[in-house]
Order: structure tokens, then C-alpha cells, then sequence
């Protein structure tokens, strides 16, 4: 079976979970025999997929594709402004400076970017403005390569990619899987919702053959919010890597008591729950150090607020992580927190056990349906979230249960597992 | 002597903080340098080049043609060490100036810091460390004093009085002045010390608004700016200009014309007997200091609001700086030099003016100083020094309870 997947970004040069994901998926589907042709806007030319055997996935085709069609259509230029609070990488001007320091590659891709026909792409590299131009344009590009191609399903992760699965379900008349792993009601929360996003994802939705979910968290959003049929929705939930090299550099510990955030500093993290639960850890426990590592639209908001507090000396921000560096402060780490708002899934507790370091999740994230051995407190209740720090601080016999008791849960939390389901899911269509 | 003689003082500031190496929270307690040495070096260089060694120059030609030009000089102890280091023949240049007796050197704060508001016993150190630094490299003793940009409050004019200086610069702001002329001397109300209020408005049109092509003014001829001073009402005896050394060639680059708008400025003056030029020191027993002029809030000479707001004006400065606070005690008492040295650099104002999320204007002036690409930036950096700091100040005091300790067990045993 051969399977045209779309996605829209590829481990090295991710900025969120959805590249690891797919690149843990892909791994484990081929181990199921499933062809993949497994399309991104843009390639780099050093993502690990091309570790895949080229007659399984042709890895150059989909680069050299997306580069012709650029090409051909560059005749002609008309200006069209977008507008600029569009999500997920979206970041106000003011910012801008902070986000570029740590999101490095975002600014590396500025200079690459092609224009096309009828069109020109202010593309300042801020992935945001023309964020939406670019999901449109990936639709263009996934007609020609269907057409061009043989394929028995086709598999799109996130709405960036769902124009485009439409597209190629309608150039080849193939069933569309439609793979999410988060909705503008996790990313923006009710209240912000970008109603072009969610036209998007709706038309996604409406238009598959068969829905995956992360979570029950995510297929009970699908459901409530998009007005989906439950039948047509199926769970499947993320697996976790084994770590590929854990060998870094030691560094000191900044204190005897660390607790770490880790992850995009935005709403939907819930940076600002995390910093009200420490300030009352700090009431009662005034030596314990806090790790907030990431960055994002609220990492200077947060900044400020930990300032006002005058907690910058128990606090630090250490910008957005790579691999090792991820490694190092977990290395440092007495307990990760996780206090997302709204969590499809959620793999950083799953990189934090699997480095020996317990965790305390929300229960508004699809991990904390899959791990008995974790703490779960509401994001809201920072009452329980100072209380549940403190308790794993303070008690090694807690602390080393959690830790021994994860590790060991997520053995079963694998790829293989995932792939096995959606390969199942495939012959079903 | 004339008794509606006018009076002209020219201050400079010079002043390099010690820049602080890009430090991540993975390099927290790696032993890392704190100072990017390099690139302070670097900038030193380059400073050198485009405007201490040429404005100096050209200021000691024109004294040799003009004994009677008087200039006066404030130089923080961060940028003489760095001179020292970096740039040796511009102090040697500063000698040269010193020498010829038309210059005079006012006392700082070495640091170049906040310490006043650290306390009274840190800020009254640091100006004596600042003492005996420039009377080692220039070879003068400063009797006349200028606060970190300006900081002044009543307070603070006592405790420079109490150090004996005779008097003090001050920002010639409204609210302060409160109708009264910004070219006049005035008076502390408790002690003798005389302020000497610094024009705002001519300093700031050399020092901002000389490059500004949408200025009515512009282009600013030094002929012309003389012509302002000349049309002075007679009763305003003294004139303060005041503004950042690096204005000359740095700020305002060579091809702006700002030597020659300087020099034909110079000249004119001293042809024209009209105005004379003087020193601090000079002009206080020149010209009485009849009226008193009190501040019980700080005012300083930065940004629009001109009090303390440029350093300490948000969360993240005052925490920041509340931060390093903490230590003082103990780091003090420690009596190590190196350390007390390094945190002293820390208290530098400059590290906290890089903080400043002020926008308009005053932030695009925050911005130009800064090596940060933001005020976060800044704030991160500086607070994962201080949290190594923190760590080796707790390795320090461990050892020194355990010494403390096998003392004890000495004694006992």
C-alpha cells in the first residue's frame, strides 16, 4: 500500500511537536510495509527521512515538484496583503527580535522563498503573514503531484496541510485520512479563535474519509466543536521515541530544588499558570529554582510577570532548546510541569520520563489519558499544582515512584503501536 | 571684572561600560567569563578612532593657539581601565590635556553604577575608588562632581558635599527649576555645595537634533549656534553645555561635519570677547549661587521623563537590580577583591538602560546604546550572570562556614 502523506514540517527543522510526530510515525509505518510519498513544503535536503530507503520514498521528487511549479508560475506580480494575527507562528512586531533570536531557523528560510504566479510573497520569514498564502499555495503544488504520482491513500497531519489532501483527493479520487493533532481551539482558545483557520479545519474535517485523533481530549473537540460525527472519528495515540543519544555535556545544578516548564511559551501552554504555582511553592519552599525553557508570543509578557513578582532570581529562562541542550535540563530537573490549557496530546512528559524526571500533567491534555503514573491537577487549580511540586519536591519516596512507574508505563507508548492502528485504519477505508 | 560677563562651560562625558559576554542558563555555573572582553575591545578601538584621539587632538591644538579655552571632562573608571587596557594612548592623550591647565576632571562614581541606590557607604566607595583611579592615570584630584547621568537628588547633595566636592551637575529641568533660568548657579539647601544646571535644550540640539535633515535649524553651522549663545539675555550669566563625548565623531559620525561645526563653533566663542569660557571650579567663585534649587525626588539627565525611569522605570529592571541587591552585604564583607570588583561592574547603569522596553523616541535611544537585540534579551542575559553569580557567592560562603568552622575546632581542640 502506498500512502501520499502531507505534512508541514520535518525533523531537523521543527518548531513543535508535529515534525516529531510524523517522523515517528513514518519510521514505524514503513516498518508496516506501508510506501509512503511523504510531501512538505519545504526540504531541506538534510531531514532524517531521507535515512529512508529512496525506493520506499522519494525523497528529492517532492522538493524538485514544488520548485518547478514555483518556477513556472513566476511570471506576473500582484501584491496581496494578509492579514497578520494568524496562528500558530504568528508573533506581534514587537516581539519579533525575541522569537527570531531563538527560533533561528525561521529566519534562515526567509531568503528561500519563491514567488509565484499572479502572486507575490511578501514572505518576510515571519511564517505568520503569509502563513495562509502558503497553506493555499501547498494545495496547488499537491494537485500536480498527485496527478503525477500512484497512490492508495491519501494522509494530511494538521490543517496546514488538509487544502492540500482535499486537492489531491479530488485530482485521484482517494480516500483522505485526516490526521489531528491540534485545533485553533488548543492553539487560540475559544475566545480567539482565527475563524479563516477554522474554516480550514472544518472543511478538513467535513471533506475526510476518516478522521484520526490524538486524544479522546482532541476527538471530543472534533465532535463538540466542528459538529463531527463520533463514528467517523477514531483515537490513536502518539508513541515516543527512544532517545537516539543521550550523551551530553553535564552542567551544574542551579540549586538543590529544580522544577522545569518546557515548551512553546503561548496560551496554550499555560506559562501563566506555571509561574502563579511557583510563586506559591516559593511562599513555602523559598530555595527552589525554576527552569522556564522555550520560547513564544508570551515568553516577554512572562518575563515581565515574574519581574513584577520580583521572582527573577528564583527564575530563568533559558530561550528555545535544542536536543542536547532539551537533555541538559532535564539532566537538572526534579519534576516537569505540563500545565497546558489544552493539550491534544502532549510528548514532552514522555521525553521528560524517559530522562528519569516525574511529571505533573494538566488534565485537559490527551497524555494524561495514557499515564496512570503521573500527578493531574486542572491548569486552572494552581492550588494543586503548588501542592502537587511541593509533595514530589519534598518526598523522594513519591518522587522515585513516579519516576520508576512512568519510565516503565511507557514502554507500551510506542510508534509501532500507533502504526499498527492506522494501518488498520487504512484497509478499513 | 566685568560684572555682566558671560559665562560658557563645555562638559563631556566619557564613559564605556563593561559589556557582558552572550550567557545562556546552560553556561550557569561553567565558569564562564562574565565581560565579552573582545568585544569591549573592540568598541574601545574603534571609539579611540573616530573620536577620543581626534577630538582630543584637535582640542590640544586649539588650546596651544587658545590657552584661555576651558574644557571640562568627566571620565568613569570603567572607560579609564578600559583605556588603560585597550586604548593606552588616549589616556595618554587625556595626560597631555591635563597638562596644559585648561582642563579640569570632574568625580564620578568608578562604576559608572546605581550604587547611591544601593547605599550611601557603597556610592561614597565608589567615588573614591573613582579618586584615586584618574589621579593615578591623569594624575588629578576632582573637586567638582557629576552623578551617573545626572542622578541627583537633595540627598544625594549632601553626601557629595559631605565628600567635600564644592559643587555639582545637574539637569536644567523645569520642574526643578521651577521658573527660574537654567543659565545660572544655584545652591543646595542645607549644604555648600553649588549646582550647576546643564542648558538642555543647546546641549540637545548638538547632541541630538545637529544631524536631524527635518530640524528647521539644520544644518546647524558652528556660527550660528554661536550667535544663539550671543543672544542670551545678559542676566543669564552662565551656560551649561553638557552632552556625551562620543558625540564628537561616534554619535554624530566625521562625515556629518560635527569637527568642523565644533572647531568654527570653538573659534568663534574665542574670538568674540563677548563670552568666556570657564571650568566648574572656576566659575563658582566667579559668579554667586544665590538662589536654592531642592529636588527631594531623583532627576537624572536620560530620557524624556529625566528621573530614574530609564534604569529603574519597569518590573524587569527593578527586579533585576533588587536582585544584585541582595548580595551586597555580603560580598562587601567578603573582602575579596575580585568578586567585590565584578559586582561592582554589575551595578553598572548601563546594563539596566539595556532593559528599557520605553518605545518612541526614547526607546530608539535605548536601542542605539544597546548590544541587545531586546529589552528580554537583556533582562535574560544579565540574570543568568547573576544566577552564577548567586551560585558562586553560595560556593564562597560554604567555604568560608566550613573555615569558620575548623577555626571553632581549633579554638576547641
Amino acid at each position: 500500500m502506498t500512502v501520499l502523506m502531507f505534512g508541514w514540517e520535518f525533523p531537523p527543522h521543527i518548531s513543535g511537536g508535529l515534525g516529531t510526530a510524523c517522523f515517528g510515525l513514518s519510521m514505524a509505518l514503513r516498518e508496516e510495509n506501508i510506501r509512503l510519498l511523504f510531501v512538505v513544503p519545504k526540504a531541506y535536503g538534510d531531514e532524517y527521512i531521507s535515512l529512508i530507503n529512496a525506493s520506499d520514498v522519494i525523497v528529492g521528487q517532492e522538493t524538485e515538484w514544488v520548485e518547478k511549479i514555483s518556477q513556472e508560475k513566476m511570471e506576473g506580480s500582484k501584491q496581496i496583503s494578509v492579514p497578520s494575527n494568524l496562528r500558530p507562528y504568528s508573533m506581534s512586531e514587537a516581539d519579533e527580535m525575541l522569537e527570531e533570536w531563538n527560533w533561528q531557523f525561521i529566519s534562515e528560510s526567509r531568503e528561500k522563498v519563491k514567488t509565484k504566479e499572479g502572486i507575490r510573497f511578501n514572505f518576510t520569514g515571519k511564517y505568520g503573514p503569509s502563513l495562509l498564502d502558503e497553506v493555499k499555495r501547498y494545495a496547488d503544488v499537491a494537485s500536480v503531484i498527485a496527478r503525477e504520482n500512484d497512490f492508495d491513500i491519501i494522509h494530511a497531519h494538521d490543517w496546514l496541510t488538509y487544502l492540500a489532501g482535499i486537492e489531491a483527493k479530488k485530482v485521484s479520487g482517494k480516500p483522505l485520512v485526516v490526521h489531528v493533532h491540534a485545533t485553533e481551539f488548543d492553539r487560540a482558545g475559544v475566545l480567539n479563535i482565527d475563524q479563516r483557520v477554522f474554516e480550514i479545519e472544518k472543511t478538513g474535517l467535513d471533506e475526510a474519509d476518516r478522521i484520526i485523533a490524538v486524544s479522546q481530549w482532541t476527538k471530543d473537540i472534533i465532535t463538540e466543536k466542528y459538529g463531527i460525527d463520533p463514528a467517523k472519528v477514531k483515537v490513536v495515540h502518539n508513541g515516543v521515541m527512544p532517545p537516539e543519544d543521550t550523551e551530553f555535556t553535564a552542567i551544574p545544578r542551579i540549586g538543590d530544588h529544580v522544577v522545569t516548564f518546557l515548551g512553546r511559551i503561548t496560551y496554550q501552554k499555560g506559562p501563566q499558570y506555571f509561574i502563579e504555582a511557583a510563586r506559591k511553592v516559593l511562599d513555602y519552599f523559598p530555595e527552589v529554582h525554576f527552569v522556564m525553557a522555550g520560547s513564544g508570543d508570551l515568553l516577554p509578557a512572562m518575563i515581565e510577570q515574574v519581574a513584577k513578582m520580583k521572582l527573577s532570581s528564583r527564575f530563568h529562562f533559558t530561550g528555545f532548546l535544542k536536543g542536547k541542550q532539551m537533555n541538559q535540563v532535564w539532566s537538572v530537573t526534579d519534576v516537569y510541569v505540563m500545565p497546558s490549557v489544552s493539550e491534544p496530546f502532549g510528548i514532552t512528559p514522555l521525553e521528560a520520563v524517559e530522562a528519569g524526571v516525574p511529571v505533573i500533567v494538566s488534565n485537559q491534555s490527551g497524555v494524561a489519558e495514557v499515564m496512570d503514573h503521573a500527578i493531574k491537577v486542572d491548569f486552572w487549580d494552581t492550588n494543586a499544582l503548588a501542592d502537587a511540586i511541593v509533595n514530589v519536591l519534598k518526598h523522594k519516596s513519591l518522587s522515585e515512584s513516579l519516576k520508576v512507574n512512568s519510565k516503565k508505563e511507557i514502554q507500551s507508548l510506542t510508534w509501532q503501536r500507533a502504526a499498527r492502528r492506522i494501518n488498520q485504519l487504512y484497509h478499513e477505508l | 571684572m566685568n560684572s555682566e560677563q558671560q559665562y560658557l562651560n563645555l562638559y563631556f562625558q566619557v564613559h564605556q561600560p563593561r559589556r557582558l559576554k552572550k550567557f545562556h542558563f546552560l553556561d550557569v555555573g561553567s565558569d564562564k567569563k562574565y565581560f565579552d572582553d573582545d568585544l569591549n575591545k573592540e568598541i574601545m578601538n574603534r571609539i579611540s578612532k573616530h573620536c577620543y584621539l581626534p577630538s582630543n587632538e584637535l582640542l590640544l591644538k586649539i588650546i596651544d593657539q587658545h590657552p584661555e579655552l576651558r574644557i571640562t571632562f568627566s571620565i568613569s573608571g570603567t572607560a579609564l581601565e578600559q583605556f588603560e587596557r585597550y586604548a593606552p594612548q588616549v589616556l595618554h592623550s587625556f595626560r597631555q590635556l591635563a597638562e596644559t591647565g585648561s582642563v579640569e576632571f570632574l568625580g564620578e562614581t568608578y562604576y559608572h553604577s546605581l550604587a547611591y541606590f544601593i547605599s550611601n557607604e557603597e556610592f561614597i566607595e565608589q567615588i573614591g575608588l573613582h579618586r584615586q583611579k584618574i589621579n593615578e592615570l591623569i594624575g588629578v584630584s576632582p573637586t567638582f562632581f557629576r552623578n551617573t547621568e545626572l542622578i541627583y537628588s537633595d540627598v544625594i547633595g549632601s553626601t557629595v558635599a559631605e565628600l567635600g566636592f564644592s559643587g555639582i551637575y545637574i539637569d536644567g529641568i523645569e520642574r526643578i527649576l521651577k521658573g527660574e533660568s537654567p543659565n545660572a548657579l544655584y545652591r543646595h539647601p542645607e549644604k555648600e555645595l553649588v549646582l550647576m544646571p546643564r542648558n538642555y535644550r543647546l546641549s540637545d540640539d548638538i547632541a541630538f537634533r545637529y544631524s536631524d535633515e527635518h530640524w528647521s535649524e539644520w544644518p546647524l553651522t558652528g556660527k550660528k549656534f554661536a550667535s544663539w549663545l550671543y543672544s542670551i539675555p545678559s542676566r543669564d550669566r552662565i551656560v551649561n553645555l553638557a552632552m556625551d563625548y562620543e558625540t564628537l565623531g561616534e554619535h554624530k559620525k566625521v562625515e556629518s561635519g560635527i569637527f568642523d561645526f565644533f572647531q568654527d563653533f570653538l573659534m568663534a566663542i574665542l574670538h568674540d570677547n563677548r563670552i568666556r569660557i570657564v571650568n566648574p571650579s572656576e566659575v563658582s567663585k566667579l559668579l554667586p549661587a544665590e538662589k536654592v534649587i531642592s529636588s527631594e525626588r531623583a532627576i537624572s539627565w536620560a530620557d524624556d521623563a529625566r528621573d530614574l525611569s530609564a534604569w529603574l522605570g519597569n518590573d524587569m529592571q527593578r527586579d533585576a537590580f533588587g536582585s544584585l541587591y541582595k548580595f551586597h552585604d555580603f560580598i562587601v564583607r567578603s573582602e575579596n577583591r575580585k568578586l567585590v570588583d565584578t559586582y561592582r561592574h554589575l551595578l553598572t547603569s548601563d546594563h539596566f538602560y539595556y532593559m528599557s522596553t520605553k518605545k518612541g523616541a526614547d526607546g530608539t535611544v535605548h536601542q542605539y546604546f544597546s548590544p541587545y537585540r531586546s529589552p528580554y534579551e537583556a533582562f535574560m542575559n544579565f540574570m543568568n550572570i547573576i544566577s552564577d553569580f548567586e551560585l558562586r557567592v553560595k560556593k564562597k560562603r560554604r567555604r568560608t562556614v566550613f573555615r569558620e568552622a575548623n577555626e571553632i575546632n581549633s579554638l576547641v581542640a
